[in-house]
C-alpha cells in the first residue's frame, strides 16, 4: 500500500500542473508550505507518531507512571500473554466484537431498507426522516444514558415492562443468552444479556446513521432506471435486487467500511451502559489496561492496541484505495 | 440536483393498499423510535422515588417539576461543563475548518510531488482507532511543559488542560474534513483561479477571496457535523481530562454515573439537558448536518 500511495501522486500529477507549481513566487510557495506543513505536522505528531509509538510499546514491559528510561524490551511477551494469561479476556471481547460486526451489519440492511421505504415519495417522508435522524445527533454517552434511565432498569425499565416474563436488571446481567464452549479454551464464549441491551441502544443510533447515507445514494440513482425496471414487468424485489442495489455500490462500499470500523473501535456507548463482566470488547480493553484500576500495563495495553489496528488496517486500506482510485480518475 | 421524479405509481411493485399499509408501518415504527427519548423527557419532570417508583412509569404523574434538572445541574456541575465545552467547542471548530481548507486548497489547486499522498495519510489517520494513539499521546502530553497561567490547572504540564483535547481534536478531525473539502474544491473549475494567477493574485488572496467564498456550502455542511461530533466527543474528553471540574459536558455525565446514583429520572433530566444543544442545532440546521453526512460518503 505505501508504495502504492507514493508512487500514485507522481505519475497523477499532470506536467501542466507541475509547471503551474514551479511559476509560483517564492513567498506564495512559502505560503502554500505553511498552509500544509502545520496541520499535517499537528496530525503526525498527535495522530501518528503516538500510533507508532503504540507499536514499539507494544513489545515493551513498561508501567506508565514510572519514567521512560523504565521501559524494557520484550519481544512478543505481551501478544503471548494477551492470548494466554489473559485470554479470558481477550476471547470473549473478541467474540463481542465479531457480533457487534454482524449485528451493525444487520442494522446497516435495516438502515437501508428504511431508506428505501422513505425513498418512496410518500407522504410524511420528511417527518419520518427526522425521527429517524434524531438518535444520529446525540452522543454515545447520552444514548447510553437515555436507554439506561428509561430503557433498561430493572423495576422501571420500559424493556421489563413490555416484554413478559421476570424483570431481568439488563445492565447487570451477565448470564449468557446463549453459550459455547470452543475445545482449546477453558472457558465458554456467548452473548451475555447485559451486551445484548448494549446492542439494542447502539441500534437505535445506528440505523439513523445509515439510513441518511442510503436515502442520499437513493436519491442519486436514476428513477428512469426502476421506471425500466416495471415497464419489463420486474416485482419490486427483482427491480431492487437486480437494478437498485447494483446501482448503490459505491455507497454499499463506503456502509460496509464503516460499518465494521465502527463496530471494531466501539467505545463510548460501551464505557457508559457496560460496567459488568461481559461487556468488553477490545477498544475498552485498550483503555482499562492503560488507566483506572487495572491500569499501568502500557506493553499489554498497546498489545491489545496493535491488536486493534491490525483488525482494523485492512478495511482502512481497501476503503483508501477505492476512494483515492475514483477520485484520481475524474 | 435530484433527477426529474416519476410518477410513482409507474415504480415498479406500485400498489395502493400496499402504500396505506406502509404508512401505517413507519408511523408505528417512527412512534417506537421516540419512545427513548419522549419517556426520559416525561420522566426527567416526576420524582423518581416519590412518583415514578410508586405508581409506575405509565402513570399519570402526581407533579411535575424542575427539581430533578437542578439537582442534576448541581451534582454534575453541569454549568460549569457547559462553559468547558464551549471552551473547547469553540476553538477546536474553528481550527479544524481553517486547516483542512488550507489543506484541501493547496491538494487539490495545485499540483505538487505528496498531494494525493498527504490526503490520503490524512483520511487514513481519521479512520484509525482513537484507542490506538491514546496512550503514548497521553504520555507526550504529560512530558510537555504548560504554563498554569495559561490554563486553570495546576499541574504545569498540557496534560490535563483542556487546550490538550482541542489539539488531538484538530488533529483528528482535519482529516475528515481535509478529504470532504478536496473532493469538493475539485468541482470548482481550476480556470477561476488560474485566471486569478494571471491577474497576478498571489496564492493567499485565490485562497480568501476565491476558494474560501465557493467553498461555503460545504463549509456550512462541515460545521454543523463538527459541531455535533466535538460536542458528542466522550473519549478524549474522559480519558485525557483526568480532572473532573475539566471535563466537558459530554463527559461530565460520567460523574453521575456512580453508584450512589440509582436515580433514574435525575440520569433523565441530565441527558436531557445535554442533548439539547445538539437537538436545537439539528432542527435549526437538519439540511446542513445531513449534507455534512452524505458529503462525506459522496465523491464530488
Amino acid at each position: 500500500m505505501s508504495s502504492d500511495t507514493t508512487t500514485r501522486p507522481v505519475t497523477a500529477a499532470p506536467p501542466a500542473g507541475r509547471r503551474k507549481y514551479r511559476v509560483l513566487s517564492g513567498g506564495d510557495r512559502l505560503w502554500l508550505k505553511f498552509a500544509v506543513g502545520v496541520p499535517a505536522a499537528l496530525h503526525i505528531g498527535l495522530v501518528w507518531i503516538p500510533s507508532i509509538l503504540t507499536a514499539i510499546l507494544s513489545f515493551a514491559s513498561w508501567d506508565n507512571l514510572r519514567p521512560i528510561s523504565t521501559v524494557e524490551a520484550v519481544g512478543f511477551r505481551n501478544y503471548w500473554q494477551i492470548l494466554t494469561i489473559f485470554d479470558i479476556n481477550l476471547f470473549p471481547a473478541l467474540f463481542n466484537n465479531l457480533v457487534l460486526i454482524v449485528w451493525l451489519f444487520v442494522c446497516s440492511a435495516g438502515g437501508m431498507f428504511f431508506a428505501y421505504l422513505l425513498d418512496k415519495n410518500i407522504r410524511g417522508s420528511r417527518i419520518y426522516q427526522s425521527v429517524f435522524y434524531l438518535p444520529v445527533v446525540l452522543s454515545s454517552a447520552v444514548v447510553g444514558f437515555i436507554w439506561k434511565s428509561v430503557m433498561f432498569s430493572k423495576d422501571q425499565g420500559l424493556l421489563n415492562k413490555v416484554i413478559p416474563g421476570a424483570s431481568v436488571d439488563y445492565l447487570g446481567d451477565s448470564s449468557k443468552m446463549f453459550e459455547f464452549q470452543l475445545p482449546f479454551m477453558d472457558f465458554s464464549l456467548g452473548l451475555s444479556k447485559n451486551f445484548f441491551a448494549i446492542l439494542v441502544a447502539m441500534a437505535w443510533r445506528h440505523i439513523g446513521y445509515i439510513m441518511i447515507l442510503y436515502l442520499a445514494g437513493l436519491k442519486a440513482v436514476d428513477p428512469s432506471l426502476r421506471e425500466a425496471a416495471s415497464i419489463d414487468g420486474c416485482t419490486e424485489w427483482q427491480a431492487f435486487r437486480q437494478v437498485v442495489f447494483p446501482a448503490l455500490k459505491p455507497i454499499n462500499v463506503v456502509v460496509a467500511v464503516i460499518t465494521i470500523i465502527e463496530a471494531l473501535r466501539a467505545f463510548d456507548i460501551i464505557a457508559t451502559l457496560g460496567t459488568q463482566r461481559g461487556t468488553e470488547v477490545i477498544g475498552t480493553l485498550v483503555v482499562s489496561s492503560l488507566t483506572g484500576e487495572g491500569g499501568g500495563r502500557t506493553g499489554i495495553g498497546s498489545a491489545y492496541g496493535m491488536l486493534l489496528f491490525l483488525l482494523c488496517i485492512g478495511f482502512i486500506i481497501y476503503y483508501l484505495i477505492n476512494n483515492f482510485k475514483n477520485t484520481d480518475a475524474t | 440536483m435530484r433527477a426529474p421524479t416519476i410518477d410513482p405509481r409507474r415504480m415498479p411493485g406500485y400498489h395502493r393498499g400496499r402504500r396505506v399499509a406502509l404508512q401505517v408501518g413507519l408511523t408505528a415504527i417512527a412512534v417506537s423510535w421516540l419512545v427513548p427519548v419522549v419517556s426520559a423527557f416525561y420522566a426527567s419532570f416526576r420524582s423518581y422515588r416519590g412518583d415514578s417508583l410508586k405508581n409506575g412509569v405509565f402513570s399519570l404523574p402526581e407533579r411535575l417539576s424542575f427539581d430533578n434538572y437542578v439537582d442534576a445541574w448541581n451534582r454534575g456541575n453541569i454549568g460549569r461543563a457547559f462553559g468547558n465545552t464551549l471552551f473547547i467547542l469553540v476553538p477546536a471548530l474553528i481550527l479544524t475548518l481553517f486547516f483542512a481548507s488550507l489543506v484541501a486548497f493547496a491538494c487539490t489547486r495545485f499540483s505538487w510531488r505528496f498531494n494525493v499522498f498527504f490526503l490520503v495519510l490524512f483520511t487514513a489517520g481519521n479512520l484509525m482507532p482513537q484507542q490506538v494513539a491514546f496512550q503514548p499521546l497521553f504520555q507526550i502530553y504529560k512530558r510537555i511543559p504548560w504554563p498554569d497561567i495559561l490554563s486553570d490547572t495546576n499541574t504545569g504540564y498540557l496534560l490535563g488542560t483542556k487546550i490538550s483535547v482541542v489539539l488531538i481534536h484538530v488533529a483528528f478531525q482535519t482529516g475528515f474534513c481535509a478529504f470532504v473539502l478536496s473532493n469538493y474544491m475539485k468541482t470548482i473549475p481550476k480556470e477561476i483561479t488560474e485566471a486569478a494567477l494571471v491577474d497576478g493574485a498571489s496564492v493567499s488572496r485565490q485562497y480568501f477571496q476565491i476558494i474560501l467564498p465557493l467553498t461555503r456550502p460545504a463549509l456550512a455542511a462541515l460545521g454543523t457535523l463538527l459541531f455535533t461530533w466535538l460536542y458528542n466527543d466522550f473519549f478524549w474528553g474522559s480519558v485525557l481530562l483526568t480532572q473532573a471540574d475539566q471535563r466537558p459536558v459530554t463527559s461530565s455525565i460520567l460523574v453521575l454515573n456512580g453508584q450512589y446514583t440509582t436515580d433514574y429520572n435525575l440520569i433523565a433530566a441530565a441527558s436531557v439537558m445535554i442533548a439539547l444543544p445538539t437537538i436545537a442545532v439539528f432542527i435549526a440546521l437538519q439540511k446542513h448536518f445531513v449534507g455534512g453526512l452524505t458529503l462525506g460518503s459522496n465523491k464530488g
